[in-house]
C-alpha cells in the first residue's frame, strides 16, 4: 500500500469526517446508548425555592409495580459527598459546594430530592408524582441586596456574599481625583444559558465481579469526573471508565460534574442494573448550569482630548444556590476583561459572588467576557459622545499598540497570575471591520429615522484569552491493519475535532487522513487529559498530537531499523512507508503485522505542557434599525473581525464564529431566565425560553485573520469559538444606543426586548438597572 | 396506564406490524422499538423541531403525535434520506459541503423539514427557507450554513432522481 499526501491539510477547509455519521443518522448520542436490562432513572426535584425538607412520604411510590428503587438523601452514604471545584478552587467557596441531593435543606427549584429506578421512563414518572413531599418554606432570596433579609442559604456562614475581592493597578483615585471628565454607571447582563439541543443524560452500568462502572454521557472534562466519582464512590480511578459518545453541543455547560454524575452510577450500583437517565428539556433549564447574570458599576476618567486615565468597576455576579465546578469563573473573567484591549494605567476592580435561591451558575461560551465587553464598551460610547469625539477615533486613542506589548494588565483576580497581552495589531484588526461594515458610509445614517426606523452603527473591540494549560496528552497507536488510532484528551462536543485533529496529523506525518481514527471515547485510553474548554482543544490539544505525530515518526523509524536491519540515521518516514538511502522500504502495515504477539501494539505518547493562555482580539460592527413603534430591532450587518493565529479549518472557523455570534445575538434580544419574586423559574419550556431561529438573524459575517501567530503553541493557533461571541452585546447595545441617540436612550441592561427597547424609547427614566 | 395497540406502518420503505403502547409517542415508538435513533428528541414538546419526519410526506413533530395515529401511515426518517446506492444523497452531500452542522444532533429533523419542502417546492428561496426553518432550532450553527447548504441542493430536487431517497 502506498500512501501518498503531498498538499498540506493545516489550513484547507477540508469537508469533516465526523459529518456522514450525523448526516445518515448514525450518530450514537447518550440517548441512542441501551443495554440489555437496562432500567430508566427519573429524578424528583424541589419545586420550592427555599426551605427545610421536613418529611418525604415514599410508600405510594414503592407500591407501585415496576419500580426497583427509591434513592433519597437517607441512602447515600454519610457525609453526603459533595461536588468539588475544577476551576477558581478559592478556599471562600468551600461552604457553597453542592450536595448531591438535598438533605435538610432545599436551596433552588430543581435541586435534587429523590432518584426513582423503574422499568421505563414512563413509570418512574409515575412514581415522581406519588412521592409526598413536605417542605417548609423560608424566605427566598432573589436580588442583588443578598443580606438585607437576614435570611442566609447557608446559616453557618452568615452571609450571602461567598467572596468579595479587590485589585487595582497604579494610582485609580489619583487619576479619578485628577480627571478633567469621568462617568458612572451601572449595567446588567440577565441570566441566560447555553441550552444546547442534546440535553445531559447518562447510562451506568455496574459490574460488581470488578467492581468496576462504565459511565456513558461523559463529556466535556471526563478524567477530571472520573477523578471526582471515584473520590466520591470511594473506589479507584482504574475502576472507573467514563465513556464520550456524540454530543449534542456543550457551550461550557454540558459535561460538568452535576448531582446526577453521582446518583446514575450510586443507582446503578444500588440495582445492579444498567441505569439510563435523560434529562427532559424542562429539567434541563432548571438542572442544568445557567450563566451570565452579571451586573457591574462602572466608571470611567479620561482627559479631554480623550485619553482614558482611569477605570473602576464593582462587578457582582448571581451565583445560584451552590457554587459548582466551575467555581467563580463568571464573575471573576468579568473583572478581568473590564479593562480590554484598551491601555488604561490605573484600574481598580472588585468582584463579589452573591449566593441567591436560583440554579447554580457555570460558564458559557465566553463566560464573564460576553458581559465586561458590554460594560465597557457601552460606557466608552457615552464618554465619547459626552466628550465630543468620533466612536472610532476615541478607540483609536486608547487602543494598545503593537508596539506596546507584552502588555501587562496586572494581577486581576487573587489565584491568577498577571494577565500579559502577548501579540497581535489590535488597530489592524480595528480598521478591517471599520471598513467592512463601511464606517465612514454610514456616518449619513447613523442615528437617523429612515422610512419610520431609526438607524445606528455600533463598534466594539475585545481581547480574550483562551488556551488554557497546564497540558494534554495524545497517544499515537499503530493498529494490526496499519490503521493509526489517536487517542485524544481532548473532548467532541461537535467543534470538528475529529477532522482538525486529522488535519495536524496528516501533515505532521505526511499521510492521508483517511489513515487515522481519532479515539476519543473513553478515559480507559489515557493517563489523563483535561478536555475541552476555554478554547484550548486546537491549541493545547492539537499541539499534543503534534507532538505525538513527531515520536510517532521515530518509534516507527526504530522498529523498521530493527526490520530492515539498517541504522536510523539512514531511514526516513515517507508516504507511509520507512524507506531507507538505498531504496528499502517497509510499509506501516507491514510493521503492524511484523509485531510479535507479546509486543503488543506500537503505540506512543504525546504531550504538550502550556503555562500561558493565548490572546485572541478582534472587532466587531453592528448595523441596526430600530422601530420606535414597536421597540422591534432589525440587525441589517454584522461584521465579526478577530485574529484567530492560525486557522486549521477556515470554514470550521467560520461556522464556529457565525454559531457563536448568533448565540450572542441570542443572549443580546432573546434568551432570558425569568425568576419571579418566590425564586420560581418562569421559563422551563422552549415555548418560555427563547432563543433565535432561522428568521431571527439573516444578515452575518465573520472574518478571521491570522495576522500574528500565537508564541505559546507550535502550531501559533489561538481560541477561535469565543470571538464570535464576546463582543456581541457591546456591538449590537452601541448600535442601539447610537440609533436612539436623539431619544437619549442607552441601553444598559440586557435583553433587548421589544418592549425593553420600546420603553427605552418612550421612558427612559425608567429603564434604569 | 399503558395498554398496546397492533398498528401496520411502512418506515423508509420497510413495513412494519407491531404492538405499540397508546401513550406511546411515535419518536419514542421509532427510537424504541423500531431503534431508529437518527431522530432526536430536543423537547419534547413541539417546539424544537429535532424530531421531524416524515409522514405521508409532510414534515411533522413526531414528538406531538402519538405511535397508533401513525397506524397505515408511510414515514421516512433521517435514516431513509441516503441514495438509492446507500451514500449520501444530494441535500445531505450540501450540508457537508457547507458545513451546515457542527453537533449533528439538530440535523435529522433539519434534513427531513427540508427535503419535504424542496420536494414540494424546489425553488424556494433564501426566505422561504429561512421562513420553513424557523420551526427548527439549531443551536451550534447559527442557520446561515445551513440556508446555504438547502439553496445548492435545489438543482437535484428540480431533477427528483438525483435527490436521494424516492421514498
Ligand atoms: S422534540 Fe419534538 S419538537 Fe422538540
Ligand atoms: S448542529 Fe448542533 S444543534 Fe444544530
Amino acid at each position: 500500500m502506498t500512501i501518498v499526501q503531498n498538499t498540506p491539510l493545516v489550513g484547507t477547509s477540508l469537508e469533516r469526517l465526523e459529518d456522514e455519521r450525523f448526516l445518515s443518522g448514525r450518530g450514537q448520542y447518550v440517548a441512542d446508548v441501551r443495554k440489555a436490562g437496562m432500567l430508566h432513572a427519573a429524578i424528583l426535584r424541589s419545586s420550592v425555592a427555599h426551605g427545610r425538607i421536613v418529611r418525604i412520604g415514599l410508600d405510594a411510590a414503592r407500591a407501585l409495580p415496576g419500580i426497583h428503587a427509591i434513592v433519597t438523601a437517607a441512602d447515600i452514604p454519610q457525609p453526603i459527598p459533595r461536588i468539588p471545584l475544577r476551576l477558581v478552587p478559592l478556599p471562600e467557596f468551600a461552604p457553597y459546594h453542592q450536595p448531591v441531593i438535598a438533605s435538610a435543606k432545599v436551596r433552588y427549584v430543581g435541586e435534587p430530592i429523590a432518584v426513582v429506578v423503574a422499568d421505563s421512563r414512563a413509570l418512574a414518572e409515575d412514581a415522581i408524582d406519588l412521592i409526598e413531599i413536605e417542605i417548609d418554606n423560608l424566605p427566598p432570596i432573589g436580588d442583588r441586596d443578598v443580606d438585607a433579609s437576614g435570611s442566609f442559604l447557608f446559616e453557618e456562614t452568615g452571609t450571602n456574599i461567598a467572596l468579595r475581592y479587590h485589585t487595582a493597578s497604579g494610582d485609580p483615585d489619583g487619576a479619578f481625583a485628577t480627571a478633567d471628565y469621568t462617568r458612572r454607571e451601572t449595567f446588567q447582563i440577565q441570566r441566560h444559558t447555553a441550552a444546547p439541543m442534546e440535553t445531559r443524560g447518562l447510562m451506568a452500568q455496574w459490574d460488581e465481579s470488578g467492581p468496576t462502572l462504565k459511565l456513558y454521557g461523559a463529556a466535556k472534562v471526563p478524567y477530571f469526573n472520573r477523578r471526582a466519582l471515584a473520590a466520591m464512590m470511594n473506589l479507584p480511578e482504574t475502576s472507573l471508565e467514563l465513556i464520550e459518545v456524540d454530543v449534542g453541543g456543550g457551550f461550557g455547560v454540558r459535561g460538568e460534574f452535576y448531582p446526577e454524575d453521582y446518583l446514575i452510577p450510586f443507582a446503578a450500583r444500588l440495582v445492579g442494573k444498567p441505569v439510563s437517565w435523560i434529562e427532559d428539556r424542562r429539567e434541563h433549564l432548571m438542572a442544568t448550569n445557567h450563566s451570565r447574570d452579571v451586573g457591574a458599576t462602572v466608571e470611567i476618567a479620561c482627559t479631554k482630548d480623550g485619553t482614558i486615565t482611569g477605570l473602576r468597576g464593582e462587578v457582582f455576579g448571581d451565583m445560584g444556590a451552590y457554587i459548582r465546578t466551575n467555581g467563580g469563573v463568571v464573575p471573576t473573567a468579568a473583572g478581568m476583561f473590564l479593562q480590554g484591549p484598551y491601555r488604561i494605567a490605573n484600574v481598580d476592580i472588585t468582584v463579589l459572588a452573591l449566593m441567591t435561591n436560583k440554579t447554580p451558575v457555570g460558564t458559557y461560551r465566553g463566560p464573564g467576557r460576553f458581559e465586561a465587553n458590554f460594560f465597557r464598551e457601552r460606557l466608552l460610547d457615552m464618554a465619547a459622545a459626552d466628550l465630543g469625539i468620533d466612536p472610532a477615533e476615541f478607540r483609536r486613542i486608547n487602543l494598545i499598540r503593537e508596539d506596546e506589548l507584552p502588555y501587562s494588565i496586572g494581577k486581576r483576580a487573587p489565584h491568577l497570575p498577571d494577565a500579559v497581552y502577548d501579540t497581535g495589531d489590535y488597530h489592524a484588526a480595528f480598521e478591517r471591520c471599520l471598513t467592512e461594515i463601511d464606517w465612514t458610509g454610514k456616518a449619513a445614517v447613523q442615528g437617523r429615522l429612515i422610512d419610520g426606523r431609526y438607524h445606528g452603527v455600533g463598534i466594539a473591540s475585545f481581547v480574550e484569552s483562551g488556551g488554557a494549560g497546564p497540558k494534554e496528552t495524545s497517544r499515537f497507536v499503530l493498529e494490526k491493519d496499519g490503521m493509526v488510532t489517536i487517542a485524544v484528551g481532548s473532548s467532541m462536543l461537535g467543534q470538528g475535532l475529529e477532522t482538525t485533529f486529522s488535519q495536524i496529523a496528516s501533515d505532521a506525518l505526511n499521510i492521508p487522513v483517511s489513515a487515522f481514527r481519532i479515539d476519543h471515547g473513553s478515559t480507559a485510553r489515557l493517563a489523563d487529559g483535561l478536555g475541552s474548554y476555554h478554547g484550548r482543544s486546537i491549541i493545547v490539544g492539537g499541539s499534543a498530537v503534534l507532538d505525538g505525530a513527531e515520536k510517532f515518526r521515530t518509534a516507527v523509524i526504530e522498529a523498521a531499523a530493527n526490520l530492515l536491519g539498517r541504522p536510523n540515521a539512514e531511514l526516513r518516514f515517507e508516504n507511509g512507508a520507512v524507506v531507507s538511502d538505498a531504496g528499502a522500504s517497509i510499509s506501516l502495515s507491514q510493521i503492524a503485522a511484523s509485531r510479535r504477539p507479546d509486543d503488543g501494539l506500537l503505540s506512543v505518547d504525546g504531550i504538550f505542557l502550556v503555562n500561558k493562555p493565548t490572546y485572541s482580539y478582534g472587532t466587531h460592527a453592528a448595523y441596526v434599525a430600530v422601530d420606535p413603534d414597536t421597540g422591534r430591532v432589525e440587525v441589517l450587518d454584522y461584521v465579526a473581525v478577530e485574529d484567530v493565529g492560525r486557522a486549521i479549518n477556515p470554514m470550521i472557523v467560520s461556522g464556529q464564529a457565525i454559531g457563536a455570534l448568533v448565540q450572542g445575538l441570542g443572549g443580546v434580544f432573546l434568551d432570558h431566565l425569568i425568576y419571579d419574586e418566590q425564586c420560581q423559574l418562569l421559563t422551563a419550556s422552549f415555548a418560555d425560553y427563547l432563543m433565535p431561529t432561522a428568521t431571527d438573524f439573516p444578515s452575518l459575517r465573520s472574518v478571521a485573520l491570522e495576522l500574528r501567530l500565537s508564541p505559546t503553541n507550535p502550531l501559533g493557533a489561538k481560541s477561535a469559538g469565543e470571538g464570535g461571541m464576546v463582543p456581541v452585546a457591546a456591538a449590537v447595545g452601541n448600535a442601539v444606543g447610537a440609533a436612539l441617540q436623539s431619544c437619549g436612550a442607552q441601553p444598559r441592561t440586557l435583553p433587548l426586548s421589544p418592549s425593553k427597547v420600546w420603553s427605552l424609547i418612550h421612558e427612559p427614566a425608567a429603564t434604569a438597572p | 396506564m399503558s395498554r398496546k395497540i397492533d398498528i401496520t406502518l411502512t418506515v423508509n420503505g420497510a413495513a412494519y406490524a407491531h404492538a405499540a403502547d397508546t401513550r406511546s409517542t411515535l419518536v419514542d415508538f421509532l427510537r424504541d422499538d423500531l431503534k431508529l435513533t437518527g431522530t432526536h428528541i430536543g423537547c419534547e414538546h413541539g417546539v424544537c423541531g429535532a424530531c421531524t419526519v416524515l409522514v405521508d410526506g409532510e414534515a411533522v413533530r413526531s414528538c406531538l403525535m402519538l405511535a397508533p395515529q401513525a397506524d397505515g401511515a408511510s414515514i421516512v426518517t433521517v435514516e431513509g434520506l441516503g441514495a438509492a446506492n446507500g451514500e449520501l444523497g444530494a441535500l445531505q452531500r450540501a450540508f457537508r459541503k457547507h458545513h451546515a452542522l457542527q453537533c449533528g444532533f439538530c440535523t435529522p429533523g433539519i434534513l427531513t423539514t427540508a427535503h419535504a419542502l424542496l420536494t414540494q417546492e424546489p425553488d424556494a428561496d433564501a426566505d422561504r427557507i429561512r421562513d420553513v426553518l424557523s420551526g427548527n432550532i439549531c443551536r451550534c450553527t447559527g442557520y446561515v450554513t445551513i440556508v446555504q447548504a438547502i439553496l445548492e441542493a435545489r438543482d437535484a430536487y428540480r431533477r427528483p432522481a438525483d435527490a436521494g431517497t424516492s421514498r
